[in-house]
């Protein structure tokens, strides 16, 4: 059958279980030879998990993987290497103090009784990467280049060193521009010629519609579906990725606050920052909900940023009540009622070491300064009353906040805005790796904040819980914002803003 | 269900888990030691009117160190480290003690005046001089830690390579012996039979424990050691409490150097506050405040010091060579920091599964 | 032309930095001291400095590789007691050096692996190591040992001649510290294990996922650093032809200001030897100016070298900001 003959890896019923988490369920997973793959799915879909059993990082727990006609048990990276699977990841796993060609040939230079021949190591080099068609000076540090001339050497490198047959690149394209992930898709194209399968990891929409041949769509841990890129449309493709799925949810009603006693707590006007965000505009009322949709990289984080003074703006101005705020820190934004939920809240948001007891007072205490020490006991009433009220699974307030899940460690960051009583609380992504009880826990807290008058930015790559929060809903794409629309419009119309005119 | 859990947990359990444990094992175990191989060591006199004895000398000699222990532990907690610490003890010194007699340019005074008894500065002045000296080099790297976004070790090593030339500077390059007894009273006073010194640092610390677990800088300072990007996002000014620390730390340099001039009688550039750093850190590091910064315990830095001195002069007493003390002292350091380290933390509840396991198979 | 030079400037910077403060140094000096400019004085760069040379050479390897060994000059006065005692003992001189050598290998090998494998904070491990060894040195003799071997002798007190100047002599022990220059630029720019100790210094996750063997290289880095401070050792030694256990008190220090001077930074990943070379030429040039004068302390050097340090550091910072922009 042709079909052998073309299969370069396939993955059959593949399921793996984490504590507490199912990360992939009967996932099927077919790469052909000479194809340019796209997997596709938002954050927790399963993706790194499926790429990491097919490289060895983890192991499967059910199901089978087939490469070049054999089933295969990968044990560990370095056998995934040696069978010609190779995977260069988003950040560029180099040394960016070396040169190009070094970069390129590290381990393997070309030697004269152990004294490395640089002029023969440059010309391997410039060989190499001419074949992809890439032409540069191999003797400058690999720093002077660009993200994209760095992302082509990792590339070049992981083909070098196993000859590889399946390349998997993961968000290659991340932190590039337009034209500078046009070279890598040439470089993909050139190995897309030689009969390398890629499997392709992003989240832009356009680049998957400009290089790759099919489309694998994850959801949940569960495939969605395979599909040739020129019969599934950017508006199907974005509805099989985030559109209504059939989980279950209690009704949740909307914050029915009065949109007649609705105050503009903060607004921003024609606000940038370099390349994450275009000017751009915002009213945030009292006691609405605003959800913020669209895709990764969209730049909903980037605005939420530059509201809370984390970054400062190019350009533009930000007002909160009456005062205008410019280059505000987080110190700032908190003494004018703003807070945030932060995106990474690993990495900036919980004091892991401290306790939950410490990390729910914080925001408040360094509202306080440095002197007006909360007391004790009113620390641990603090802390009770949140645990209580947003239902903390904790024995006591003194176990180390690095000790709970994620939907708890999101709970006490949560608190730790509650406690300050803000006027406007931004969420970016608080739901994200939550288990789903919990996820509906915190929707229905931003509504009930709303309703007591609060104004809430709600950000969110499931545009169900968008759906279901806001009261008004922002759409951006390509870090711009494309348009406002009422909080209970059609799913259909959402998608289409976020699908743009390529639908 | 949530709720204070402070009383549930016995006063001894609280002990056993705080900070404060291992270094007072440690210390209990020197002392121990020097109860059955020297048992000479615990002998208390009255000498002049006053306490003498090693156990009194452990204090009073180890004050300077005690005071630049608890400094050093705020700079740790955040992350951080002072290599500077010597030079600013001979700076602050120097800067005091040349106020006795100070000399403008080039002019040569007598060595009639040098030695005479008499200061043409008061004694307080001088000792704000010294105190002042010491915060403007604790600003100074601060500044370049928090502003400056130079690494820690990078930017006290500046102040460390160069401080002691700016002491030499301060006092001509002369090695000033001080004859202005008022000036002794910091290192060789005593009130009351116990020395001066062991006052000031009990004040020192009293003031520290305050301004750390009083007001809410010990919280900051814990937050941004353990992460300064969360403790920025949650309205955190780390850039001030990583000032405020490096400040502090050398404010305590500063006095450490006055108590130490004045024990010696002099203010001698070169050796002043010579390898302070190095036993400041150490008395942190078997206190058990951790290097990456965090948690941290004033209290327990100043007991990690007192296990210094205490280990240094076991050693005289027992008789091993000062020479030898030096090798010890590395070797006992080494030791401490292994037995706090990760490593040995999953080593030990490697161990404490297996032993657990082994009981519930033996239940079962 | 233009984009070329902008590039040769970018990538060596540092360093063209620190050559030219030399020869402003240098020329300074022999502005304001006509004796200066004899080309005895250069060479006596070289002599007076050997032992800082070897220990700056060995360090900057460490440095480059992102760590740090405090504990160069504690070999070095160890080093220096152990010989002159076991020369004392009429041992033949060739096989104490062989042994001092050795001595430092493993030292530096020690350390390695407890900073890599029980992952303890360089710092800290190499601040022991220092405390360790002097205390060691002092252990073995309290005060200072002569050693009166005809070998060390020989070695010490031999010149060569220079062709090139009239009149211009170095010493034999000169030529090591310079013979070892050589050798480590041609490690860290010609082999494999060189570049890996760049590798290492910029990133290490990166070079360990590309494949290269960080554990062995940092043990083989360390043990070479305890090398040449014992080598240092050797050549203090037959310099002042004695041991001692307070010799070399901070050079620990002189050692990495010169490298930093150089533009290596201290982060690791950036820099060379040759910079070394000219850092220590540096601090050297300053010494020299100020013995010319003969009023001012030595100490001024000090303050001259931390000044210029910080220079230096705010330097690095910059480029550092600058490539992080591109």
């Amino acid at each position: 059958m042709v079909e052998n003959n073309c299969e370069l890896l396939r993955m059959e019923k593949v399921t793996k279980t984490f504590p507490g988490v199912r990360a992939l369920t009967n996932v099927d997973f077919c790469l052909h030879k000479g194809e340019i793959h796209a997997l596709v799915g938002e954050n927790g879909a399963g993706k790194s998990t499926l790429i990491k059993v097919m490289t060895g990082v983890e192991r499967l727990d059910e199901g089978v993987m087939i490469y070049d006609g054999k089933e295969v048990r990968i044990k560990s990276p370095q056998h995934a290497q040696s069978l010609g699977i190779s995977t260069v990841y988003q950040e560029v796993n180099l040394c960016s103090n070396l040169s190009v060609a070094e970069n390129l040939l590290l381990g393997r230079e070309p030697r004269k009784f152990g004294f490395i021949q640089w002029k023969a190591m440059n010309k391997r080099a410039e060989m190499i990467l001419g074949d992809l068609n890439v032409n540069i000076d191999v003797k400058a540090p690999l720093a002077s280049y660009s993200t994209a001339i760095q992302q082509i050497t990792a590339i070049a490198r992981a083909l070098e060193i196993s000859s590889a047959k399946v390349l998997i690149l993961d968000e290659p394209t991340s932190s590039l521009d337009a034209q500078e992930s046009e070279l890598i898709f040439k470089v993909m194209r050139k190995l897309k010629e030689k009969g390398v399968g890629i499997i392709f990891i992003t989240h832009f929409i356009n680049q998957i519609y400009a290089v790759a041949d099919r489309i694998t769509i994850l959801r949940n841990g569960c495939l969605v579906g395979t599909y040739k890129t020129e019969e599934l449309s950017t508006f199907d493709l974005i509805k099989k990725m985030i559109g209504r799925s059939l989980a279950e949810y209690e009704d949740m009603k909307k914050s029915d606050y009065p949109v007649s006693e609705r105050k503009l707590v903060a607004s921003v006007e024609e606000i940038a920052h370099g390349n994450d965000l275009e000017p751009t505009d915002l009213e945030l009322n009292s006691g609405e909900v605003v959800g913020m949709a669209g895709l990764l990289g969209s730049g909903r984080t980037a605005l939420a940023e530059l509201i809370f003074g984390v970054s400062e703006p190019d350009e533009g101005k930000l007002e909160v009540g009456d005062t205008v705020l410019a280059r505000h820190t987080p110190h700032d934004s908190l003494m004018n009622g703003i807070g945030l939920c932060p995106e990474d809240r690993k990495e900036s948001g919980i004091v892991g070491d401290l306790t939950i007891r410490e990390n729910i007072i914080l925001a408040m205490q360094a509202k306080l300064g440095w002197f007006k020490f909360l007391s004790k006991a009113k620390q641990y009433e603090m802390a009770n009353k949140y645990i209580d009220m947003l239902q903390i699974m904790t024995p006591s307030p003194d176990q180390l906040v690095k000790n709970l899940s994620g939907g708890n460690q999101q709970k006490v960051i949560l608190a730790r805005w509650l406690a300050i009583h803000p006027n406007l609380l931004i969420l970016d992504e608080p739901t994200r790796g939550i288990d789903i009880g919990t996820k509906a826990e915190i929707q229905k807290l931003v509504i009930s904040l709303a309703e007591d008058g609060m104004a809430c930015m709600f950000i969110s790559s499931e545009l169900e819980e968008v759906m279901r929060t806001s009261n008004r809903i922002v759409v951006m794409r390509d870090r711009e914002k494309v348009t406002e629309l009422p909080g209970d419009v059609s799913e259909q119309l959402i998608m289409e803003a976020i699908a743009g005119s390529d639908g | 269900m949530a709720n204070q859990s402070n009383h549930k947990i016995s006063l001894f359990r609280r002990f056993r888990n705080s900070q404060l444990f291992w270094p007072l094992v440690a210390l209990v175990i020197i002392l121990a030691f020097d109860g059955i191989y020297a048992p000479g060591f615990f002998e208390l006199g009255i000498v002049d009117g006053h306490l003498y004895g090693n156990l009194i000398d452990v204090v009073n000699n180890g004050a300077p160190l005690i005071l630049v222990a608890i400094g050093m532990t705020m700079v740790i907690a955040t992350n951080g480290v002072d290599l500077s610490v010597g030079a600013v003890i001979a700076i602050s010194a120097a800067m005091g003690a040349v106020l006795i007699n100070p000399a403008f340019g080039n002019e040569l005074i007598s060595n009639e005046i040098l030695t005479q008894n008499i200061s043409k500065t008061p004694l307080p002045l001088i000792v704000l001089a010294n105190l002042a000296a010491g915060t403007i080099c604790g600003l100074w790297n601060g500044f370049l830690v928090s502003r400056g976004k130079i690494q820690p070790m990078v930017a006290t090593l500046i102040l460390m390579v160069g401080g002691r030339g700016l002491a030499q500077l301060i006092t001509n390059g002369q090695i000033m012996t001080i004859y202005y007894t008022p000036y002794y009273v910091f290192g060789n006073g005593y009130l009351l039979g116990i020395p001066v010194s062991v006052y000031i640092v009990v004040a020192v610390l009293l003031i520290a424990v305050l301004l750390v677990r009083k007001t809410s800088i010990g919280l900051f300072v814990e937050s941004v050691g353990v992460n300064a990007k969360s403790a920025f996002y949650s309205g955190i000014s780390e850039k001030n409490i990583k000032l405020m620390a490096y400040t502090f730390c050398s404010f305590c340099a500063a006095i450490a150097g006055l108590i130490l001039s004045s024990y010696v009688h002099s203010a001698d550039a070169n050796n002043l506050g010579l390898d302070y750093e190095l036993d400041a850190i150490l008395s942190v590091v078997i206190g058990g405040t951790l290097m990456a910064g965090g948690r941290f315990s004033l209290v327990a830095s100043v007991i990690g010091a007192l296990v210094i001195r205490t280990f240094t002069i076991t050693m005289y007493t027992v008789g091993v060579p000062a020479n030898a003390l030096m090798a010890a002292k590395a070797v006992l350091v080494l030791l401490v920091i292994l037995l706090y380290s990760e490593q040995s933390r999953k080593l030990l509840n490697k161990l404490s599964e297996n032993k657990k396991r082994k009981q519930k198979i033996n239940e079962a | 032309m233009k984009p070329r030079i902008k590039k040769f400037l970018f990538t060596n910077g540092p360093l063209l930095a620190t050559i030219c403060i030399f020869i402003l140094v240098y020329i300074l000096g022999g502005q304001l001291y006509p004796a200066m400019q004899k080309p005895q004085v250069f060479f006596n760069l070289f002599i007076n400095n050997g032992s800082l040379l070897i220990i700056a050479i060995g360090m900057t390897m460490v440095v480059l590789m992102g760590g740090i060994d405090l504990s160069v000059s504690g070999m070095i006065a160890l080093t220096s007691v152990a010989s002159a005692s076991l020369l004392l003992l009429d041992m033949n001189p060739v096989l104490v050096m062989a042994l001092m050598l050795l001595m430092g290998i493993l030292i530096g090998l020690v350390q390695g692996f407890i900073i890599h494998y029980l992952k303890v904070e360089a710092f800290v491990v190499t601040l022991m190591g220092l405390f360790f060894t002097r205390g060691m040195a002092y252990v073995i003799n309290k005060s200072s040992v002569t050693i009166k071997n005809e070998f060390y002798k020989y070695l010490a007190l031999t010149k060569i001649h220079l062709p090139i100047f009239e009149g211009t002599f170095i010493y034999i022990t000169t030529l090591v510290a310079i013979l070892l220059l050589i050798v480590v630029f041609i490690i860290t720019r010609y082999t494999n294990f060189g570049r890996r100790i760049y590798a290492i210094g910029n990133n290490e996750q990166s070079a360990l996922l590309m494949g290269m063997p960080v554990a062995r290289t940092k043990l083989m880095v360390y043990s070479i650093s305890g090398f040449c401070s014992a080598l240092a050792g050797i050549v203090f030694s037959i310099s002042l032809l004695s041991g001692f256990g307070g010799y070399a008190r901070s050079m620990e220090m002189d050692a990495i200001a010169a490298v930093v001077i150089g533009g290596t930074a201290l982060t690791g990943g950036k820099g060379n030897v040759i910079g070394t070379l000219f850092g220590v030429m540096i601090s050297g040039t300053i010494v020299t100016i100020l013995q010319f004068n003969g009023t001012l302390t030595s100490w001024w050097t000090r303050i001259a070298v931390g000044i210029l340090t910080l220079i230096f550091i705010g330097i690095q910072s910059l480029f550092y900001i600058r490539k992080k922009q591109i």
